[in-house]
């Protein structure tokens, strides 16, 4: 399995290190707890299929990476900088 | 006063020499990382041209003028060898020389050799004389560059100079094994 790192070009995944569902980049702003604060730390989905996850690129170019991709088939669709998935979600 | 005795860091382990491939240990003057803060990129780059004669690279780029090279280290930061950029407004410097071990290896099979230690494309055409990579050396972290055609150039953290020493002299006597072979 190789990801297309941004900044690298595809690289084996032995480079990278695996965080999680990118829920982890949306936190929620308030500081008291409540619902979403339960869902972002707890509840997550299980999909066969697409789903979005943060991996970091460690022993390369160190940039935290959201990548797209199939849990059935493994396919890779898209690979964008946390960063930038961040500032579009807000 | 005791007189320290200065010892480099692949001092006792290198030169290794099989086959057509030498491995030699590279000391640089300086090693400066240099790492812009967000949205001061374009600034840095000029200031650093200005102070040291080479701007701020792109990814997976050296950029050399005479004895001064600025190797792309990674996302937002590069690695200044052979001069002291001095402070840098909007960036984040520091001095790095005593934290790296840097070797030369050159040959043939240089890059027969690489190929058992490093797990990127190292095809003559995909990786250029000229580019540089953040990539694992056998388990170790590394800066790799391509200096020359069969020249390439590999920074360890010197912490990990023995390992690199042993894991290099055993690729490199199962290429010239091989190479006998033929």
């Amino acid at each position: 399995m190789q990801i297309d790192c941004p900044f690298c070009g595809a690289r084996d995944i032995r480079e990278f290190t695996y965080l999680g569902h990118e829920t982890y980049i949306h936190r929620p702003a308030d500081e008291a707890w409540s619902d979403a604060w339960n869902d972002y730390l707890h509840n997550r989905e299980n999909p066969a299929g697409m789903t979005r996850d943060l991996w970091f690129h460690g022993s390369g170019c160190g940039a935290w990476l959201v990548v797209t991709r199939n849990t059935v088939t493994h396919e890779i669709t898209g690979v964008e900088l946390a960063r930038e998935a961040s500032r579009h979600a807000g | 006063m005791a007189e320290l005795i200065a010892r480099s860091a692949f001092q006792g382990l290198l030169p290794l020499r099989f086959g057509n491939v030498e491995a030699v240990e590279v000391m640089a003057a300086t090693i400066t990382s240099v790492s812009p803060f967000r949205g001061q990129e374009t600034k840095v780059s000029k200031a650093l041209e200005k102070a040291v004669g080479v701007p701020f690279p792109d990814a997976g780029r050296v950029i050399a003028r005479d004895d001064v090279r600025a190797i792309w280290t990674g996302m937002g930061q590069c690695f200044v060898l052979g001069a002291d950029p001095g402070p840098l407004p909007g960036a984040a410097v520091t001095d790095q020389t005593d934290a790296w071990g840097a070797l030369a290896i050159e040959g043939t099979d240089a890059r027969a050799v690489l190929a058992r230690l490093v797990p990127i494309d190292l095809r003559p055409d995909v990786f250029a004389v000229g580019h540089a990579a953040r990539t694992l050396f056998g388990h170790m972290a590394c800066v790799l560059t391509r200096e020359a055609g069969d020249r390439y150039g590999i920074m360890v953290f010197r912490s990990m100079a023995g390992s690199a020493a042993h894991e290099l002299e055993g690729a490199m006597r199962k290429v010239a094994a091989r190479e006998r072979l033929q």
